[in-house]
């Protein structure tokens, strides 16, 4: 059913999921320049979290936005975080 | 006290004013003290969409610098009881009014009205925010265009950053068959995008184009699609839980089918 349904349905790509997928990506980047206090909040949660397992360099910790080149010349967002490690705590042996 | 919203978009060309306009008319039809006030200083248009160029007065840059009072620049829309318009100055450009003028001036106003409803002008500078000072909440109108969506997004996060948050969307000028051809963002792909809540839909109807020719407000057109979305968009702004139809219905052969039985049901946006 879901086939014959399919065999009378278009089967190239939709100009809407292009828009879709194109404004998507431009508004992580949008986003993320609105304000220049978004990384700085982010990097703040980032540090609370690893605090709990490690002591890091909080001078040192780097993070940004990067444009990550795919197979099919492409590109992915990610967001990239460098956190220098000073010591990670002992934790016990691992739970769970 | 009444309630301060403002009608933004970021992008021109979207339908801000009209939708200030119909909103407005909708909402006095339906018993409420509103005020329209026209914040696109030096480049007005509500006073020509709702018909009124030929009453203006007073304008709002006059108000705020105390040439005359705030009641002598309202103009009464006749057509409907509760209704009326406070102009913007065509003539000053928009450095003429501060935020904190702004400010004052919906705070006289919401003590007056039930509903305050502020034309914000395109762009994000200081006639935005001059717009937006004296809001409470706010309406984000776009249409379903890469273009529109984007600057509606920045918009949405400006507002956040001015403590409007959780404001609401109309996508305006929506078109059916292309939404159902796949050429159009639906309603699902705009909110997904944006991720506020939908306030209303309102669909392409060139009523609106022949309203605003002859300086009514579409609502009056008891006939147009649009006339009607802007009614629902009124009533849920009243509160009343009024659903929205989704428009992009699988035109699949039991879809179909289905379209056929419910045909009888009024159509709502």
């Amino acid at each position: 059913m879901i086939d014959l349904f399919k065999f009378f349905g278009k089967e190239e790509s939709k100009s809407k999921d292009i828009a879709k997928e194109r404004l998507k990506l431009v508004l992580i980047h949008d986003r993320a320049n609105i304000s220049p206090k978004f990384l700085d909040m982010i990097k703040d949660d980032i540090i609370k979290v690893i605090s709990n397992y490690m002591e890091i360099e909080e001078a040192g910790l780097d993070i940004r936005l990067s444009r990550i080149p795919q197979e099919d010349d492409t590109y992915s967002t990610a967001l990239v975080a460098n956190i220098p490690i000073r010591r990670v705590k002992n934790m016990g042996p691992n739970r769970g | 006290m009444g309630e301060v919203i403002v009608i933004t978009s970021g992008k021109g060309g979207v339908g801000k004013t009209t939708t200030t306009a119909n909103i407005g008319a909708a909402l006095a039809l339906a018993g409420k003290k509103v005020v329209l006030v026209d914040a696109d200083i030096g480049l007005r248009n509500l006073d020509v969409v709702m018909g009124l160029e030929n009453r203006i007065v007073y304008d709002l840059v006059d108000v705020v610098e105390k040439v005359c009072r705030l009641k002598q620049a309202l103009i009464k829309d006749k057509r409907f009881e509760g209704l009326y318009l406070l102009p913007a100055a065509q003539t000053k450009d928009k450095t003429a009014v501060s935020p904190q003028q702004m400010q004052e001036l919906c705070q006289q106003l919401k003590e007056e009205f039930d509903y305050v409803l502020i034309d914000c002008p395109a762009g994000i500078e200081q006639g935005f925010k001059n717009a937006i000072a004296g809001a409470n909440s706010a309406i984000v109108v776009t249409v379903p265009e890469v273009s529109a969506v984007r600057d509606a997004d920045r918009i949405i996060g400006l507002l956040a950053a001015n403590e409007l948050m959780d404001p609401k969307l109309i996508i305006n000028r929506i078109r059916i068959d292309m939404v159902k051809r796949g050429d159009m963002m639906n309603i699902d792909d705009t909110i997904d995008i944006l991720g506020i809540d939908l306030l209303g839909v309102v669909p392409d109807d060139e009523k609106v184009v022949i309203s605003t020719n002859k300086g009514e407000p579409v609502v009056l057109d008891e006939g147009s699609l649009a006339g009607q979305a802007y009614k629902n968009i009124a009533r849920r702004l009243m509160g009343e839980n009024v659903p929205i139809m989704d428009l992009e219905m699988d035109e699949g052969f039991l879809a179909k089918l289905k379209r056929w039985f419910s045909m009888s049901k009024k159509r709502s946006y």
